[in-house]
């Protein structure tokens, strides 16, 4: 049987969630290609006037788009900012982004929630960005979201899952796909929140601000591969003192 | 006689439909979505949307983002 995840009706093989931020238009396709990612965020801004390179023209056939709110600080602004990007006619996933301390980037919970509640009724698939916290993600699991994603440490640092035992609290108690989105930093953190049950994981900075772009979306595509196939195999048990032979312990030759 | 886009004031669009607007200013449709006076304006309604003094037009794309 296929290993598949489900956002609202849309089904997927791929487990990474590649960001499309801070590198260049040109690397974007092999990114994604590397990546074998199905699923691309976006931004939507103010469209420049003139004849500009879009990204629409770089983002392989056949990946799901999914915009972010970012720049909102509340709920209606992220419902405003959702609805205007699901009439660009890309589909109707929103990543919902409610932001309003600029220096650590963190997510608040309770416009999130609102907005989850409001872009549901709307039939969008609903995917909240939050700081991992069981209450708000029962809230917004309770107004319809798609999923929930949580973030391993503030947005862009690299600095890993710090969040590490709220995520495991997570992805236990909640009954929707967990997606691990921000903070992580390299292949053996997102490796290790696969180990962890995460559904799937979300990176952009570690990509774009590695030394080869399209060579680290690869590397990411292989831990989150390696760390869903442990989760599914079952990790062995940790010894809390002495030791266990690996090899018998009959047998051995005379002295 | 004005018309604002994205904040920038645009004269010469008055009693022009908003395809016009968009088109003379170089947007390309299928990219875009407009919000006018905090509405959305739907795609098969910009041709037969008309544009009078004052009106107030954001027009947004995608762009990278995480």
């Amino acid at each position: 049987m296929k290993d598949t995840f489900k956002l609202g009706n849309h089904e997927f093989t791929s487990r990474f969630i590649l960001g499309s931020g801070k590198y260049s238009l040109d690397l974007i396709k092999a990114a994604v290609e590397n990546a074998g990612a199905q699923i691309i965020t976006l931004a939507l801004r103010r469209a420049t006037t003139g004849n500009v390179a879009n990204i629409l023209d770089y983002i392989p056939k056949g990946v799901t788009l999914l915009p972010n709110t970012s720049g909102a600080r509340n709920a209606e602004e992220a419902a405003r900012i959702a609805r205007l990007a699901r009439e660009v006619g890309c589909g109707d996933f929103i990543k919902i982004e409610c932001i309003r301390d600029s220096k650590y980037l963190l997510p608040d919970n309770y416009e999130t929630a609102k907005a989850t509640e409001i872009l549901a009724k709307e039939g969008f698939v609903v995917m909240p960005y939050m700081y991992p916290d069981l209450n708000a993600a029962r809230d917004m699991a309770n107004a319809g979201a798609a999923c929930i994603m949580p973030l391993g440490a503030p947005i862009g640092t690299n600095k890993g899952l710090a969040t590490k035992e709220f995520i495991r609290i997570l992805i236990d108690e909640i009954d929707l796909p967990v997606i691990v989105d921000a903070g992580i930093g390299k292949p053996s953190q997102a490796c290790e929140a696969m180990e962890m049950g995460a559904a799937a994981v979300m990176a952009n900075t570690a990509i774009a601000t590695a030394g080869d772009v399209p060579a680290m979306a690869e590397a990411f595509k292989y831990a989150i591969a390696a760390g869903r196939a442990a989760y599914l195999a079952g990790t062995g048990r940790v010894l809390e003192t002495g030791a266990a032979a690996s090899s018998p312990l009959t047998g051995f030759l005379a002295d | 006689m004005m018309i604002k886009v994205n904040g920038e004031n645009r004269e010469d669009f008055d009693g022009k439909t908003l395809s016009e607007l968009l088109c003379g200013l170089g947007y390309k449709t299928s990219y875009i979505a407009v919000e006018m006076n905090g509405d959305i304006v739907k795609k098969d309604s910009y041709s037969t949307v008309v544009l009078n003094d004052g009106d107030s037009l954001e027009v947004v794309n995608f762009v990278g983002g995480g």
